[in-house]
């Protein structure tokens, strides 16, 4: 059983009485320790599938099981707590808060966890650590590098230690190097933390450092491919 | 749930980053508190003046009336009459008939036109008896008051209140000269210390004699406008009044109360009747402050507006993260209510200290022995209702912003 099961998956957005079908029918499964990407077009769909699998929004039709669990059969709170514990974002455009530290962003999804307070600071800590920056870890987020940003986004994205972390064009906004190390970060989590990784990605270079790619065109799957020759941030292979 | 010490502290950092903002947003609730402060404040020390006035006059004295008690404003003519004779006083003096009166002094007055040379005024002449500078705690300043036995024997002789003594002799002694009241020449024996306005009489406009005199001589009249009692002790004064009644009656001979010829106010009467002024014309006035409290709430509920609105990605952001509706109700309405206690304390120290300036200033320029006291009671109602605004004006913005989708959130630019 998959972690993610998607069957004929649909959303439709309706505008005015104006139905745009965003989702047409999409099925695919996604196992506990996959890596894969999901390419396409803009308006091909991929940031709605993204936005459905990562429980911010839901489908029109078809079904999404999460688990073992159909989505619809989640309550809000049990949403709440999913987002919280289960999965990690990193969004292209980071989306720390601003005039805040590193390690305060750091442990923000720590608030609306169930774990007690003095745990926040060392699991924090060592969240920082995994991406490199304990140095920075009482800057401001606003006197970081765009490479710096999305490793805090990512110290965020792991501090619960999710089962899934969706990535929606983690590089998009940085230069070739940042986008290096933050893939390498990525692949980190997936080999050696057994993270399960869902990347959104318009580059066919950046969607190749995933085992699966799943192309999507105009709401529908165009072709999955199984990557033959992976990336590697570190040195361009994977063994 | 995210822990309360959190989310104060994200609360506390979401203001923190308007500072401006959030302090002119208060301004409001400062005022309005500040405002009703100053006013209770203020009430409460006009009542503490007007109080203790009455009190040095004495809780354990009892005014008789003559006439029915008023039964309205228009109804004046019913004091004017002359039910209280002599006789009455030589009854209320017996002891089998008011067992606990200690002291008792019948009252004529009138207001008549003083001389001296040239000099004329007009003051309130007191017909009074020895006993005046006991029961009004009010002794001479310069030369003596008059005897009993002045007051026995008719004597010609005038204490003056300290403006009277000024109008007719200006700097000069006053002391055994003589006054030309309705063409009867009294002597000056004393002069009252100035007193300013003592209760609801002015001591400075008055010329106190013997009420013998008074009553023969300026007057003409063989009846009394008042006859004031003073029991031995507090404890005593409802028994008293009761044992003056029944005295009077039986002296008027009148059996049915209702028809009673003279009424009775003692002073408990008289602090009752300012203490409830007092407090609803306080309570008046601070409603009026309250409606500032009104505006300044919905000054906050127009900024929280603002911020949700602004913060809309970070709300976005935070449900992405884990956190549920009602963590984002609760954040924005602690922030809310943290604004509006911020305001609600500020407001209190503000109002607290305009008041205590507003004591000095009536102590040192005006003369009045005005004590500063800072309600207490009024400085938690108004924290409480500060908050409470807060809770209220809050509610809207953040329901709005615990309710926002988060995709819909995080798409916002």
């Amino acid at each position: 059983m998959g972690l993610i099961e998607v069957k004929n998956l649909q959303k439709t957005y309706y505008n005015d009485d104006v139905a745009t079908p965003a989702l047409d029918g999409v099925s695919f499964s996604i196992d506990k320790g996959n890596f894969v990407a999901i390419m396409g077009p803009s308006g091909s769909g991929k940031s709605t599938l993204l936005h459905i699998l990562g429980f911010l929004d839901k489908p029109t039709g078809g079904e999404y099981k999460f688990n073992g669990k159909n989505s619809n059969d989640y309550s809000e709170e049990e949403i709440a707590v999913v987002r919280n514990e289960k999965i990690g974002f990193v969004f292209q455009s980071f989306n720390l808060l601003p005039k805040t530290t590193v390690l305060d962003n750091v442990m923000l999804p720590l608030l609306y966890s169930k774990f007690p307070g003095k745990t926040w600071k060392q699991k924090a800590i060592s969240a920082i650590d995994a991406v490199g920056l304990s140095h920075r870890i009482n800057h401001l987020s606003s006197q970081l590098s765009g490479g710096e940003k999305q490793r805090v986004a990512i110290a965020r994205a792991l501090i619960n230690n999710p089962q899934v972390i969706f990535a929606d064009e983690p590089t998009g906004n940085l230069d070739s190097k940042s986008g290096k190390a933050i893939m390498e970060i990525l692949q980190e989590l997936n080999i050696r933390g057994g993270h399960t990784i869902i990347l959104i990605t318009h580059e066919t270079y950046t969607a190749e450092h995933a085992e699966k790619i799943i192309q999507l065109l105009d709401g529908k799957i165009s072709k999955i491919i199984d990557v033959p020759k992976r990336h590697s941030a570190k040195d361009n292979f994977v063994k | 749930m995210v822990s309360l010490n959190y989310n104060f502290k994200t609360a506390l950092s979401g203001l923190g980053t308007h500072k401006t903002r959030s302090a002119l947003t208060i301004l409001g609730i400062v005022i309005g508190i500040a405002a009703i402060i100053l006013v209770v404040s203020l009430g409460r020390g006009a009542q503490n003046l007007i109080l203790g006035e009455i009190q040095s006059i004495g809780t354990k004295t009892i005014a008789i009336i003559p006439g029915r008690q008023p039964q309205g404003p228009t109804d004046i003519l019913s004091t004017f009459t002359d039910s209280l004779k002599e006789k009455d006083l030589e009854e209320l003096k017996k002891k089998s008939n008011v067992p606990h009166l200690a002291k008792i002094m019948p009252i004529v007055f009138g207001s008549e036109s003083a001389a001296y040379g040239s000099e004329t005024y007009r003051p309130t002449i007191f017909g009074v008896t020895e006993l005046f500078t006991k029961i009004y705690d009010l002794n001479p300043e310069f030369g003596r008051s008059f005897t009993e036995d002045e007051t026995k024997s008719y004597a010609d002789v005038v204490v003056l209140g300290s403006k009277v003594k000024d109008e007719l002799f200006g700097r000069n002694d006053a002391i055994n000269e003589k006054i030309r009241v309705k063409g009867r020449n009294l002597r000056v024996i004393g002069v009252l210390p100035p007193k300013g306005q003592f209760a609801f009489f002015n001591f400075d406009e008055a010329a106190m004699m013997p009420y013998t005199t008074a009553q023969q001589f300026i007057f003409g009249i063989k009846y009394f406008h008042r006859i004031v009692v003073e029991a031995n002790s507090e404890e005593n004064v409802p028994q008293t009044v009761e044992d003056i009644k029944i005295t009077l009656r039986n002296s008027h001979n009148i059996t049915d109360p209702s028809k009673d010829d003279f009424f009775i106010e003692t002073q408990t009467d008289a602090l009752e009747t300012v203490e409830t002024v007092t407090n609803v014309l306080t309570l008046f006035l601070a409603s009026v402050a309250a409606i500032s409290l009104l505006v300044g709430g919905v000054g906050i509920m127009n900024i929280m507006l603002v911020s949700v609105t602004e913060r809309t990605r970070e709300i976005g952001l935070r449900k992405a993260l884990g956190a549920t509706n009602k963590d984002i109700l609760i954040q924005f309405l602690l922030e809310a209510v943290i604004l509006t206690g911020i305001g609600g304390i500020i407001g209190i120290i503000v109002g607290g200290a305009l008041a205590f300036l507003t004591s000095i200033a009536l102590t040192q320029f005006a003369g009045l022995a005005w004590l500063f006291s800072f309600p207490i009671s009024a400085a938690i109602v108004g924290l409480v209702v500060a908050a409470v605004i807060g809770l209220v004006f809050g509610l809207y913005p953040a329901r709005k912003a615990s309710l926002k989708s988060p995709i819909e959130a995080l798409r916002y630019e």
